[in-house]
């Protein structure tokens, strides 16, 4: 009689044989994720030498080392910025049905399955000194010599626009669709022109997903190495914080300091994600009215 | 006050993907004018809405306001006040900044707009609400909010796009009633859209019958209730016995029929002859049960507070619906009559 009544007083508070099924997926995040994270910070507070906080001293002491944060963030902020600010018009252009939109979708999007050493590539070619953007320029007498857009900052900043812009497209895509039409043709009989029913209506709502967008744009860019190394500049304008812990733990084989700067890098994460969220905390962030 | 003295629509037509939604509609709407466009689901009433908005270009036609040309104006340049099926009010905004989203759109003074937003916060009794957000608001004030919002403006015509349709009965009842005095106190020209017959009966001061995108008929509510033009019309105006038959005589415009097990006497509409296939309408309230008549067997009967809805089936298995003030049985044998004058009958 107790036992009965103690399974359903369980059951309702949500404890139940069906807890179990989160068994293998905790299990995974539990093996793969949390204990080498928290073995990584634990690492990077065991330097060969200076102390506890010895890796992160040796770190923020140099000047060559403290500086790829700026770096990074100087990649990946206008980067992560422009991505968002050109999906916006693109994905308001497209929010409404029309004929050809899942083939102009398609090719937006393409550039996520090429992966970044593809494009790289394709952008050395390119934009190259001897590729064809340059030779076309020269052809037509608009430059006397080519204009170095590849391994320097440039290269990596046209590296994360093409893999981080189809992310925020989408994403950008999908919370426009989730605003209800009607709420802009309420506007529009309201005497709202374009431009009012968009930064009146349509902006505010799409507002909350923006932030959402520039987060995950953000986070992505902030973590480039690849292009980094591969378009980049990467002894110098585009040494970024990512191939100062691969340089610390892989050439040096300095783990702690290495699993400091990844440490590092997470903190500077999460503070841009924060600053990010508390602003859209004070925006509307309720229904919209549309499908979702 | 942007009135008109007349809007006219003149054979407005909307295809979708080479189906007409709307085949030549043509209509004038005199100042002050209600009208309700009635219909069925995919009739093309809410087409001819957002035509007449600028929501929807038209593929044919032209729309007039006194000696201007509406229909290449954009839904902003027209004037007109819209309350929407769902209301679409702006989420992110609070009432009061709902309700004055077009005076600010007009660029009006300050003090104007405080002022008018108040009056329309006052006239929908939500004085007290203006500054919630719409998701804080039930469905009967939210709808209000819409219609604050459309009227506002002073519009020279308000589009109402089925708004009682989300309520509840009650709520419908009353709002209808508010929707139908706001109409007498501010006299705003209204274009109004229903599926529900008694709702457009009781607000409209003229109806406009739309079927598969075509006009059946247009007329004052009296009109269409007692005369419906043909049996689509008098089908959607309660007359729910529709029953095949053969004319048997014509006197005049008096007609016999028989068929379905039954002989009637009618009121034939449009040029019949013997021999012609009919129709005889007759609403359930015009079917009596009495001691003289036609014999049929009672199958169900539904309580209905101060009468009885009976169906039951003639001796040509016929199904017919009337009305009892004493519950016969499931089964029973009645004898049914109906008023001459009241029966109508159609050409099939």
């Amino acid at each position: 009689m107790t036992r009965v009544a103690l399974r359903h007083r369980l059951a309702e508070r949500g404890i139940d044989r069906q807890l179990w099924l989160l068994v293998p997926g905790l299990a995974c995040v539990l093996a793969l994720f949390v204990y080498p994270f928290a073995y990584g910070i634990g690492l990077s507070f065991q330097p060969a030498q200076g102390g506890v906080f010895g890796a992160y001293r040796e770190f923020f002491t140099d000047a060559y080392q403290r500086d790829t944060i700026a770096t990074t963030l100087g990649l990946s902020l206008p980067a992560a910025i422009l991505n968002v600010a050109a999906s916006v018009p693109i994905a308001y252009r497209m929010r409404g049905r029309f004929r050809g939109k899942r083939l102009l979708t398609t090719i937006l999007v393409v550039p996520i399955t090429l992966g970044t050493v593809l494009t790289a590539e394709g952008l050395l070619n390119y934009l190259g000194p001897a590729g064809w953007f340059n030779r076309f320029l020269m052809a037509v007498g608009l430059l006397d010599e080519p204009v170095r857009l590849t391994n320097n900052y440039w290269g990596v900043f046209f590296s994360l626009v093409i893999t981080g812009f189809p992310f925020a497209f989408l994403l950008i895509l999908s919370y426009l669709s989730g605003i209800d039409p009607t709420l802009e043709r309420a506007a529009a009989t309201l005497g709202a022109g374009w431009w009012q029913r968009f930064r009146r209506i349509t902006l505010p709502l799409l507002a909350p997903g923006l932030a959402t967008t520039f987060c995950l744009t953000f986070v992505l860019a902030f973590s480039v190495f690849p292009s980094a190394v591969l378009v980049g500049d990467p002894a110098g304008t585009t040494r970024v914080i990512s191939i100062a812990a691969y340089h610390a733990a892989y050439e040096a084989y300095d783990y702690p300091l290495g699993s400091a700067i990844a440490v590092v890098m997470g903190v500077v994460e999460l503070f841009v994600v924060a600053v990010v969220l508390g602003l859209r905390s004070l925006l509307y962030t309720g229904s919209t009215g549309g499908k979702g | 006050m942007s009135g008109f003295d007349e809007l006219r629509l003149d054979g407005v037509r909307r295809r979708f993907g080479g189906q007409d939604a709307l085949a030549g509609l043509s209509l004038t709407i005199r100042r002050g004018e209600f009208i309700a466009l009635l219909g069925p689901s995919g009739c093309g009433k809410s087409t001819a809405l957002n035509c007449l908005a600028g929501l929807l270009p038209l593929s044919e036609g032209s729309i007039w306001q006194d000696g201007t040309r509406l229909d290449t104006l954009p839904p902003e340049r027209r004037g007109f006040g819209m309350v929407f099926q769902n209301y679409a009010l702006f989420p992110h905004l609070p009432v009061r900044r709902n309700i004055s989203f077009g005076l600010q759109m007009r660029r009006l003074p300050r003090d104007e707009v405080r002022r008018r937003t108040d009056e329309a916060l006052r006239l929908v009794r939500l004085e007290e609400h203006a500054g919630k957000l719409p998701g804080q608001l039930s469905g009967g004030q939210q709808q209000r909010v819409a219609i604050a919002r459309a009227v506002v403006l002073e519009p020279s015509l308000v589009l109402m796009d089925e708004p009682l349709s989300n309520l509840d009965a009650k709520l419908r009842l009353e709002m209808r009633t508010e929707i139908r005095r706001l109409h007498q106190t501010l006299g705003l020209t209204t274009v109004y859209v229903t599926h529900d017959q008694e709702e457009a009966l009781s607000l409209a001061d003229r109806l406009v019958v739309l079927r598969d995108g075509r006009v059946e008929q247009i007329g004052t509510p009296q009109e269409l209730h007692e005369r419906p033009a043909n049996r689509h019309v008098a089908d959607f105006m309660g007359y729910r016995n529709l029953l095949p038959m053969k004319v048997k005589a014509v006197h005049g415009s008096t007609v016999t029929v028989d068929g379905s097990g039954l002989t009637l006497e009618g009121v034939a509409v449009g040029a019949l002859s013997p021999g012609d296939d009919v129709l005889a309408g007759i609403r359930p309230e015009d079917l009596h049960a009495g001691e003289h008549g036609v014999p049929v067997t009672v199958e169900v009967v539904e309580y209905q507070g101060r009468e009885l809805a009976v169906e039951a089936r003639t001796s040509a298995g016929v199904a017919v619906h009337l009305r009892a003030i004493t519950r016969p049985a499931p089964g029973d044998q009645i004898a049914v009559t109906a008023e001459p004058a009241r029966v109508l009958v159609f050409p099939s």
